[in-house]
Parts: C-alpha cells; sequence; structure tokens
C-alpha cells in the first residue's frame, strides 16, 4: 500500500438525516490508484460517484473503513492541510470555484492559502497558467472567460498547490465540446508530462474511453474495473446499469447483432474506421 | 406553408451605448414550423440563447422583428405576455428555480398564472406529469426529495404544463447520466407526437441533435451560416469544427473510411445509417462479376 496515492478499504458512507440514519451511498468500496496513473469513473447518477471523490481529499469521512491519502489516513485531522495539499478538486461549475477578480490572483489563492512564499508563488501561478494555455490571461476578469477557460483557471489554482492528484467530479459538464477538449488535453498532458494523477468523474463516454482505466459504480459498489477497451465490450451490461458506450463501440455492437464477426473495442474514431476498412477489404479479397 | 415562428432581421446588441457593447445577433433571419422538431447548435457565447431568448419575449429586439402565427410579439402588451404562454422556455439546469412545497404545486405555478380554473389547472398538472414519466405519488412530495433526473422533469413539466405550442429547451440533458438523458429526450418525443408541438432543442452534442432533429440550425457570431437536414449540415464537417462544434462520431468514421478509399456513402450521422451502410457495402463486395477488375 506504500505506492498508492488513493486508497480505500471497505468504505462506507451514509448521511446522517434528521430523521436518523438515510440509505448507504457507498457500500465498502476498496479502491487502490497507482500514482501517475488516468482513471475514470462512470456511474449513473446517485450511483455514489461524486460521494466517492469528496472522500478522496477528505471532504467527507467514511462511516466506516478507510481512506488513506499517500499513506495518510483522511480521518487524522492533524494532516487534513497535507492531505488537502496531495489531492485538489475541480467541480462541475465553472462559476462556483472562482474567488477572485483576476485570473493570477484566482490562480494564487490556493497556495497563499498554503503559507507559499510570495517568490515562490509567482513562480507557480506562472508555471500553473503556462501548464494550461492560459498565460496570455493572467491580468484578465475571470468572469469574461469562455467555460473551457473557467475551468482551465480552476485547473491552474489547483495544480499551483503542487498536488500529487486531480479529481474531476464532472468538470466538463457544463461546457461546450470546445470546453471540453480544451479541459480534456489539458489534464491529459498533466497525467502525461508531470505524472500527475488524474481521477476523471465523467458522464462522457467518449472521455471515459481515453483513460487507462475504468472504473465502474452502482449503488454505491465497483461493478466493473479495466481498461476502457475491455469494460466497454460489456455493451448490454452497462446499458443495464443505466450507462452507454462509445458511439465507436454501439456500431461495432450493432454490427455482431447484425451477424458479423467483429471486435467491439474500438474506443475512437481512427480505431474504428480502421476496424470497418479491414471489414470492407477482407469481404474483397475473399471473393476474388 | 406558414411559419408558427419567425425572426427577421433580428439584431440585439448587449450594453447599447456603453464601452462594453457587443452584438450578440447580427440580423438573423430564423423559422420555425408547426409541428417542427429543430435543433439549434452553437459555441458558448455564439448567440444561441440571445436568439431564443428573443422567441418568447424575454428579450426585446435592438432592431428587427419577432413574429409569432405571423404577428409581431411586440405588437401590443397583451400580445407579448400571450405568446409567453405559447411559446415555453426551458433554461439549463431548470432544477434549480423549482421553489414550491409540493412536485403539484411546482408544476401547477405556470398554468395557475394563465388564469386557468381549478379543474383545467389539475387536468394539465396531471397530464404534464404523465409527460415527462412523473408518477402520480410523486406529485405530493417536495421536489427537493427528487433525484436529480426527476427534478428535471419536474421543471420541464412546469413548462409543458401550459401546453405551449413551441416547446424550447436549452441543454435539457446536460450533466444527466445515459439513462436519464434517454429518458428526457423520449418525454420531448411524446410531447411533440401527441400536441404536434414545434420543438426547439439546443444541445452541445451533435450525436444527440442528430438522433433527434429533423433539421438543424447553426448559429455563429450572432449568424446562421448553415440551416438544414442534419446529412446536408454535417457535410460543413471542417466549418463546423472550425467554429468549434464538429460533427458525430458516425460522420467522423465514414469520412475517414472514404479517405482510405472505403466504397461507402455521405451523410451517415446515426448508429442505425452506419449500421446499414456497413451491410450495405459488404453486400455489395459479394455481389458476383461486378468488381472493377473485372472491367
Amino acid at each position: 500500500m506504500k505506492d498508492a496515492i488513493i486508497k480505500t478499504q471497505q468504505l462506507v458512507f451514509r448521511y446522517t438525516t434528521e430523521e436518523g440514519v438515510a440509505p448507504t451511498v457507498l457500500d465498502g468500496i476498496d479502491l487502490t490508484i497507482e500514482p501517475g496513473s488516468f482513471v475514470a469513473i462512470l456511474g449513473h447518477n446517485g450511483s455514489g460517484k461524486s460521494t466517492l471523490a469528496k472522500h478522496f481529499n477528505a471532504i467527507l469521512l467514511p462511516s466506516g473503513g478507510k481512506v488513506w491519502v499517500s499513506g495518510l489516513d483522511t480521518a487524522d485531522e492533524a494532516r487534513l492541510l497535507d492531505i488537502r495539499r496531495q489531492v485538489g478538486m475541480v467541480f462541475q461549475n465553472p462559476d462556483n470555484q472562482i474567488v477572485a477578480s483576476v485570473v493570477e490572483e484566482d490562480v494564487a489563492f490556493g497556495p497563499e492559502n498554503l503559507g507559499v512564499p510570495p517568490q515562490e508563488i509567482r513562480r507557480r501561478v506562472d508555471a500553473a497558467l503556462t501548464t494550461v494555455g492560459m498565460e496570455g490571461y493572467a491580468t484578465r476578469a475571470p468572469h469574461l472567460l469562455s467555460g473551457g477557460q473557467k475551468q482551465r483557471v480552476a485547473i491552474a489554482g489547483v495544480i499551483a498547490m503542487e498536488p500529487a492528484c486531480i479529481v474531476l467530479d464532472e468538470a466538463t459538464a457544463m461546457l461546450d465540446p470546445v470546453g471540453r477538449r480544451e479541459v480534456l488535453s489539458t489534464v491529459k498532458k498533466l497525467n502525461r508530462e508531470k505524472g500527475i494523477t488524474v481521477v476523471l468523474i465523467t458522464h462522457h463516454m467518449d472521455e471515459a474511453a481515453q483513460a487507462g482505466r475504468l472504473v465502474v459504480m452502482h449503488d454505491g459498489r465497483i461493478v466493473r474495473d479495466g481498461p476502457p477497451a475491455r469494460v466497454f465490450q460489456d455493451v448490454e451490461g452497462l446499458r443495464a446499469l443505466g450507462l452507454e458506450v462509445p458511439e465507436t463501440v454501439g456500431l461495432m455492437y450493432e454490427l455482431r447483432q447484425a451477424g458479423l464477426d467483429v471486435p467491439l473495442d474500438a474506443l475512437d474514431v481512427d480505431g474504428c474506421a480502421a476496424e470497418l476498412f479491414s471489414l470492407l477489404t477482407q469481404g474483397e479479397k475473399s471473393e476474388a | 406553408m406558414p411559419f408558427i415562428i419567425e425572426t427577421r432581421q433580428l439584431h440585439h446588441l448587449y450594453s447599447a451605448g456603453t464601452p462594453f457593447e457587443h452584438s450578440a445577433l447580427n440580423g438573423v433571419d430564423f423559422s420555425a414550423q408547426t409541428g417542427e422538431y429543430l435543433a439549434i447548435i452553437g459555441r458558448t457565447g455564439s448567440g444561441k440563447s440571445t436568439l431564443i431568448q428573443h422567441l418568447n419575449g424575454l428579450l426585446k429586439p435592438t432592431s428587427g422583428q419577432v413574429l409569432f402565427d405571423g404577428e409581431d410579439i411586440w405588437s401590443s402588451k397583451e400580445r407579448t405576455r400571450a405568446v409567453r404562454f405559447q411559446v415555453g422556455l426551458v433554461f439549463q439546469y431548470p432544477e434549480y428555480q423549482l421553489f414550491e412545497e409540493t412536485v403539484y404545486k411546482d408544476i401547477s405555478f405556470g398554468p395557475k398564472n394563465m388564469g386557468l380554473d381549478e379543474g383545467e389547472v389539475d387536468r394539465r398538472v396531471r397530464q404534464s406529469a404523465r409527460f415527462v414519466g412523473l408518477d402520480e405519488a410523486l406529485l405530493d412530495k417536495s421536489p427537493f426529495d427528487l433525484s436529480g433526473g426527476q427534478k428535471r422533469r419536474v421543471a420541464i413539466a412546469g413548462v409543458i404544463a401550459m401546453e405551449p405550442r413551441v416547446l424550447i429547451l436549452d441543454e435539457p440533458t446536460a450533466g444527466l447520466d445515459p439513462a436519464g438523458a434517454a429518458q428526457i429526450l423520449e418525454n420531448i418525443r411524446t410531447y411533440h407526437r401527441e400536441k404536434n408541438a414545434t420543438i426547439i432543442l439546443v444541445s452541445h452534442s451533435m450525436e444527440e441533435v442528430a438522433r433527434e432533429a429533423s433539421r438543424l440550425v447553426v448559429i455563429h457570431q450572432g449568424s446562421i451560416p448553415y440551416s438544414g437536414v442534419p446529412a446536408d449540415v454535417f457535410t460543413h464537417g471542417r466549418e463546423l469544427e472550425e467554429m468549434g462544434l464538429g460533427v458525430p462520431a458516425m460522420t467522423r468514421v465514414f469520412a475517414r473510411l472514404r479517405s482510405m478509399g472505403a466504397d461507402v456513402p455521405g451523410g451517415v450521422y446515426t448508429i442505425p445509417q452506419a449500421r446499414d451502410a456497413i451491410l450495405a457495402a459488404l453486400n455489395r463486395s459479394k455481389a458476383p462479376a461486378r468488381g472493377k477488375e473485372l472491367m
């Protein structure tokens, strides 16, 4: 367990209500997330995925079981700041996450709170804005930016704290296609070039398909866990869980239903086109 | 065929006369027919929200006209008010606008405002709850005890209860899981079919608009560069990409296949079309003695 950035053991969570105890939201989650990995979490609304994510930086504490962040027990209040330094969160609504009236001040907010010296803050803010491709906007007013740009500023604010892990909780849900692409390519770059662990919670199957590992939640439990190319092959199983598969997998599934022997692992347009091309040309060859 | 709703040379300036003056619509001619299901696509900031807010009189044109049933919606106060009941607008994340103690009261807010009698209000509340698949038992519950998807359907039912002839929905599936999104789209189709209503769907998902709408209207920088059936609009793949929109995944797969030299048709944008096109291409290649090598 020394290597895990996040580890949960038999994690249980219940919201306590006025009338007593509400149903269990997380029901015995065992999950280990390796440093440097890119993990997507899928699940229908109410499956528990956001609740799980909020345990990754001690916004919520377990009702039962344990959560460790870089080996630190999140129930240890004395280490709260260290835990939050390790795992940064980006949420759905970009307008709820901006605290300052100038972009660079917004990005500096996190490191300032950590007591980072001013010169170091300057360096981190500039580096973070460059990383998300927003260096030209340092002195702009955040409310005049597009949704995708605001989310990139929010991500810059998180990486200025130099976390080991970033958790995006439906951070692309309110964005248009360009905004979504901007955010996705930014986190993929952070993962690839800086080795930052990325946990991406999303409803978009095409985003989940880009992760290295896909975890599917249902009714507070983990019901699938594996590489997207494998998890998405269970088209009927995922649909029964209220989920979908990427369009390219959906097409291959329909062709299989029509009696063709095609694989179900085409996660993107190029892969799908390549498989269809070989299918079409094979047909010609066998006739020749 | 006459248009139920139409804009003529619609211009809208925000903050007119200030240094922040910004033109959101530049002479837009938009129209929709009775019973049409169309989708508006455009980037954030393209002007699409400004346009739909003109269609039910929430915004007043800087210049140009908005016509409903051929008559200017600003011709009189009464006219504007009447049109607001005829053109229902469901905003983004409408569940944040629920406020009543019970689902019933929330849905009945619109029809009550119209001055309908209690019996008619009751009929409409129950019917619109049925349209969006809400169980009768939920009507007495607090909307705040419902799931996200249910709350959104309550909000949509509240607009449907006014029985608008034009129903405009701004990203009705944003933030919902696939099953929740599919259910809302099904509810919209039901209302469209049973009331012969005009539906205007604003969406960021090219796959969604390709499946749902019979006509697409593209908005870019306050103008409409393309409008037509999906197969035609999606032939402008590169331009749509430059506008930050793109085309559905199936359209991209088929464009890629054609660039590889495969003999497959254009105009494919949904999974069933793609499946049929691939099966047809396979059958063709199996058909005997028509191959190029014999010519």
